[in-house]
């Protein structure tokens, strides 16, 4: 139980130690821990950040949406104005048509008719001629009509 | 078993046997070979696990190994931090250095107290005292390196003049100087005396409960080394821990002047 030599041989080992580890193992430890406490906080900071940049992401993101919609909404409501406005244009052309095609038949059918009636009145004066000439061929008068008929059946013998 | 065999011997020759260092020369130049062995063997393995440590040492996600490195690192920066307030190269790393050495110094007391001694008697070793801090060379050898890293300090940061002037002029002013001188004299000696005798009363304490214990009979040993150890586990970091943190608060004390 004495102090001898021994203590001076533990203090040099002791004195190596501690200038081992001063020298080799804590910079390079406590270097590393302090970089890393460094480094987390960066990610963490970037963490939020990115956090931020997202919620104003998203509400960028909404406005364009309500944007869109608006827009695509003004060009529905003018399509459908475009759309009532051809339906409304060619209501007219149709109507134009049909009064032109109307017109045209109505044109049609009085020439049909006109036609019909003068085939008609051919017709009829061709009955009244022929039925005019029944009438008159019972009623002749050979004597009478001797030249007449003379020169009637002169032209058949011509023709 | 191991106990009867050494009831034969006398229980007093076991304690005595256990107690006794491995040394070689007379007088002040013996040297506690076990001492001076185990403690560098721990103090090397110190020395390979951490610069292990060191070397891997990377910035993104620690392994187990250097997690525990690491742990221990902050552990000791933060009681740093907490209580001194300067810059210094040296007390992290020196504060670092006696708490893991001091550490494993105190757990060999942990290690069944005859299976070292068993070994290094096969070996041919007659004597194997295994745990460091129960050798008053080894608690002195720590607690008079801090004391001249004290001096060194004091007389650093202070000078000579403000060094000799805080031991003579305070606590109670330039009139009561040889007071003042006595008072600061005991208390500067007193810090490594105190240091030293603590570890050293603490370990060789519950060194000798568990060699005692290792005399009882073997069915009763169980019962008692169990509960012993698992509260020595307590101890010994503890020891350490305030061995550590008494030199931060020494040496924060050194730096500071008035």
């Amino acid at each position: 139980m004495s102090i001898n030599a021994t203590l001076i041989g533990q203090m040099i080992t002791f004195t190596l130690l501690v200038w081992f580890t001063m020298k080799y193992i804590w910079p390079p430890l406590i270097g590393a821990i302090e970089e890393r406490k460094s480094k987390i906080a960066e990610g963490l900071a970037a963490a939020e950040k990115g956090q931020e940049d997202m919620e104003r992401a998203a509400k960028k993101a909404a406005n364009v949406l309500r944007e869109a919609k608006q827009q695509s909404a003004d060009i529905v409501n003018l399509a459908q104005k475009r759309a009532n406005e051809i339906v409304e244009e060619s209501k007219g052309t149709a109507k134009q048509e049909g009064v032109r095609m109307i017109e045209a038949a109505q044109a049609q059918i009085e020439q049909e008719m006109q036609r019909a009636q003068e085939q008609m009145r051919k017709e009829v004066s061709a009955l009244a001629l022929k039925a005019a000439g029944q009438i008159l061929q019972q009623e002749i008068d050979k004597a009478k009509h001797k030249e007449l008929l003379g020169k009637v059946s002169e032209q058949l013998g011509q023709a | 078993m191991a106990s009867e065999e050494h009831a034969a011997e006398g229980a007093t020759q076991y304690i005595v046997h256990h107690l006794t260092p491995l040394s070689v020369g007379e007088g002040f130049w013996m040297l506690h070979l076990d001492t001076l062995f185990i403690s560098a063997v721990l103090g090397a393995l110190f020395i390979w696990v951490f610069k292990n440590a060191a070397e891997k040492a990377t910035t993104g996600v620690p392994g187990t190994g250097q997690a525990f490195v690491e742990m221990m690192i902050e552990f000791v920066d933060q009681q740093v931090k907490d209580t001194f307030h300067g810059r210094s190269e040296l007390i992290a790393p020196l504060g670092l250095t006696i708490f893991v050495w001091v550490f494993m110094w105190n757990f060999m007391d942990l290690f069944p107290v005859d299976i070292l001694p068993a070994i290094a008697g096969m070996m041919g070793m007659e004597y194997m005292r295994v745990v460091p801090s129960t050798d008053l060379n080894a608690t002195f050898a720590l607690s008079i390196s801090v004391f001249l890293l004290i001096i060194f300090y004091s007389i650093k940061i202070k000078g000579v003049l403000g060094f000799a002037k805080e031991l003579t002029c305070t606590p109670f002013g330039p009139w009561m100087m040889p007071f003042n001188l006595l008072l600061k004299l005991v208390e500067e000696i007193a810090k490594p005396i105190s240091l030293a005798l603590r570890l050293f009363g603490n370990l060789y304490a519950g060194e000798l409960i568990f060699i005692l214990i290792a005399l009882l009979p073997w069915y009763i040993q169980p019962l008692l080394s169990f509960p012993w150890a698992i509260f020595h586990i307590l101890i010994i970091t503890l020891q350490a821990f305030i061995f550590m943190v008494l030199t931060i608060v020494y040496l924060s004390m050194a730096h500071e002047d008035h």
